[in-house]
């Protein structure tokens, strides 16, 4: 068990690029086995990502240095420079990884029978398990050319399964979309690494943050950086591309891309407090963030009441949640230059913004599946063309009755207690942001029910009088995500405590991050 | 439970009060009309006119909320015009986005 645990970092994320690659030549031998291949592989790196976070809470900071007599080695022979790969696991590394690896999980199942009819499946699944490998790299890296790498893995991958159903022609087109925002934006943060390289000689972050000076150079490379990830985010200005790709994705992987949407915001996280901390002008970065999260919030709500599409509403949705999380950190960001105000509330809204992650990583999957079950049943995503459909999906509505009071934040469900923690620390800040959030929460409750009158009441439609409710597989893959909503709406206090909190301390705390690699990765 | 700068949320008491206010409500609904009868007052009735079938009764999704839009016409139109959809489009957001986000970082760090 403890070599399992040294090794696991790695592990994590050679596992499901070893499984991708293998689901072809076993997909073509026996669907069965293909199948069984995806999910034991995705449920034992689960369990992995399990063992790792508890080592982590015990012994903190993982380092896995690839290619050295010993993983902890990050500076062989008194080097003073570390070259090798370097994957740098803290608790917000693995807050990340506990996410993404739930989500790809009850994805995968609910793929098992919403893709059962589609061709192509063996290429679905290694794509999908490219996707899962890039999304745990950008997590666990501690390099900033392999996050490079693995957000481009990540992308291409995206790209693909965007467009995988292609007898749609909107598939395509969101796929076309998908993939050049994502190489311009990997370009520009290529471009950023590439100056940071020329000054520093080296790509490792935790070097590059005990040198860091904040040149003007340095200033050029955090925007580049920024505004990269702010589109590959979905963030107001930048999201116009994001509900014209996600809304024509199969359910399941849109699910799937929301989480990765949430990488590229890690990566903005882990840029801003553990590359550049103390050196930033934090107060302005953070006010930047936080007005472009007020800004993504308000529009993205704003337009997802108005659509009619039920997946372009969950899209926009999606957005507009992202809105609080970046709203949260960022005032947490822009008083970290001001120990009082941190300790009174910046760090209790960043524990809020990233505890809204968490929520977000289960509710939004569970939303767009439940509109995935609406499309699998009914063949439309028209919500003018739906109605009475809760009278046969009785389970299906149900589990969007759950992730529809979660969004809104209505009390007791999850939403509402990381909602509450932004709302009340936000205020102390500025009290104008939290009357926008409160506002943003009341709009989202009202298309919310939009959608649920549009879809789920009213009379039998003569057209869908023989809708049955979707197969167990999508049931299961819903239910994981909702039994992980009502743990989380019960015991919010356990979770912000054992989850969210480390996570919070492990990015406030750059010098923890910095000795990780520059000790020589002693703790 | 967790503690807020403020305040302090415990869903456990939320759930048990909402519990109490439920029974509330099914005591209140107990002492009602006895003499109603189910699928004869709950019938549909349009001044008369004959009662339409079960898809035109329907609300549809895109009548919901009309006066909110109207409402905020001067908000929506040029918000929805500005979703074109086109990838240029979008690039040229990006290009400006780098511009202004590194105008203001120079302009605070007096560069």
């Amino acid at each position: 068990m403890a070599a399992l645990i040294t090794h696991s970092p790695i592990l994590i994320i050679a596992i499901p690029l070893l499984a991708a690659f293998l689901t072809l030549p076993i997909g073509m031998a026996s669907k069965k086995a293909r199948n069984a291949l995806l999910i034991v592989s995705l449920a034992f790196v689960t369990f992995l990502v399990i063992i790792l976070a508890r080592d982590i809470s015990i012994n903190g900071i993982h380092i896995y240095t690839l290619g050295a007599t010993s993983p902890e080695l990050t500076l062989p022979g008194g080097a003073m420079v570390p070259i090798r790969i370097i994957l740098e696991v803290d608790a917000m590394s693995i807050f990340m990884g506990i996410i993404w690896a739930t989500v790809s999980l009850a994805a995968a199942i609910f793929s098992l029978s919403h893709m059962a009819s589609e061709t192509g499946q063996n290429r679905f699944y290694t794509l999908l398990l490219l996707m899962v490998t890039g999304g745990f790299g950008m997590m666990f890296t501690g390099d900033l050319f392999n996050l490079f790498v693995f957000l481009e893995i990540a992308s291409i991958s995206g790209a693909a399964l965007i467009a995988f159903r292609t007898r749609f022609a909107d598939a395509v087109e969101g796929g076309f979309k998908y993939i050049v925002i994502s190489a311009v934006a990997g370009l520009i943060f290529l471009f950023g690494v590439g100056l940071l390289y020329a000054q520093y000689n080296s790509l490792n972050i935790g070097f590059l943050a005990n040198a860091m000076q904040y040149s003007t150079l340095d200033i050029i490379a955090l925007t580049l950086f920024l505004v990269a990830l702010t589109i590959k985010t979905g963030m107001v200005p930048l999201h116009m591309w994001y509900p014209d790709s996600y809304t024509v994705a199969p359910a399941n992987i849109t699910a799937m891309l929301v989480i990765t949407s949430h990488a590229c915001m890690y990566a903005v996280f882990r840029i801003c407090f553990s590359l550049y901390g103390i050196t930033l002008d934090a107060t302005t970065v953070g006010w930047i963030i936080v007005i472009i999260g007020l800004l993504t919030m308000f529009v993205g709500v704003t337009m997802a009441v108005f659509q009619t599409d039920v997946m372009r509403f969950m899209s926009y949705h999606a957005i507009s949640q992202m809105g609080y999380m970046w709203m949260g950190v960022g005032v947490g960001l822009a008083v970290l230059g001001n120990p009082e105000a941190l300790a009174t509330y910046g760090r209790d809204a960043i524990s809020g913004g990233i505890f809204h992650i968490l929520n977000h990583a289960m509710y939004k999957p569970l939303l767009f599946m439940t509109a995935g079950a609406l499309f699998h049943r009914t063949g439309t995503r028209d919500l003018n063309k739906m109605g009475g459909l809760g009278h046969n999906m009785k389970f299906t509505l149900i589990l969007y009755i759950i992730g529809t009071l979660s969004i809104a934040g209505i009390p007791p469900l999850n939403g509402f207690a990381s909602k509450f923690l932004i709302y009340e620390s936000v205020y102390q800040f500025n009290p104008v942001l939290a009357v926008v959030a409160m506002l943003v929460s009341i709009i989202t409750l009202a298309s919310f029910t939009k959608a649920f009158q549009s879809a789920f009441t009213g009379p039998q439609l003569p057209e869908y009088k023989d809708v049955k409710e979707v197969p167990k597989p999508m049931l299961i893959g819903m239910g994981i995500l909702a039994a992980g909503i009502i743990f989380t709406s019960i015991f919010p206090g356990l979770i912000v405590e054992r989850i969210v909190n480390p996570a919070t301390d492990a990015l406030i705390n750059q010098a923890a991050y910095v000795n990780g690699i520059m000790g020589g990765g002693m703790p | 439970m967790i503690e807020s700068p403020s305040g302090f949320w415990g869903p456990v008491v939320w759930i048990i009060a909402a519990i109490v206010a439920l029974l509330i409500a099914y005591f209140i609904q107990r002492r009602g009309e006895k003499a109603y009868k189910k699928g004869v007052q709950s019938e549909t009735f349009l001044m008369g006119n004959p009662k339409l079938s079960e898809g035109e009764t329907h609300v549809k999704a895109h009548n919901i909320y009309w006066g909110f839009f109207e409402g905020l016409k001067k908000y929506y139109v040029p918000t929805i015009t500005a979703h074109t959809g086109i990838i240029n489009d979008h690039l040229i957001w990006l290009i400006a986005g780098i511009a202004i986000v590194m105008i203001i970082l120079f302009v605070a760090g007096g560069i």
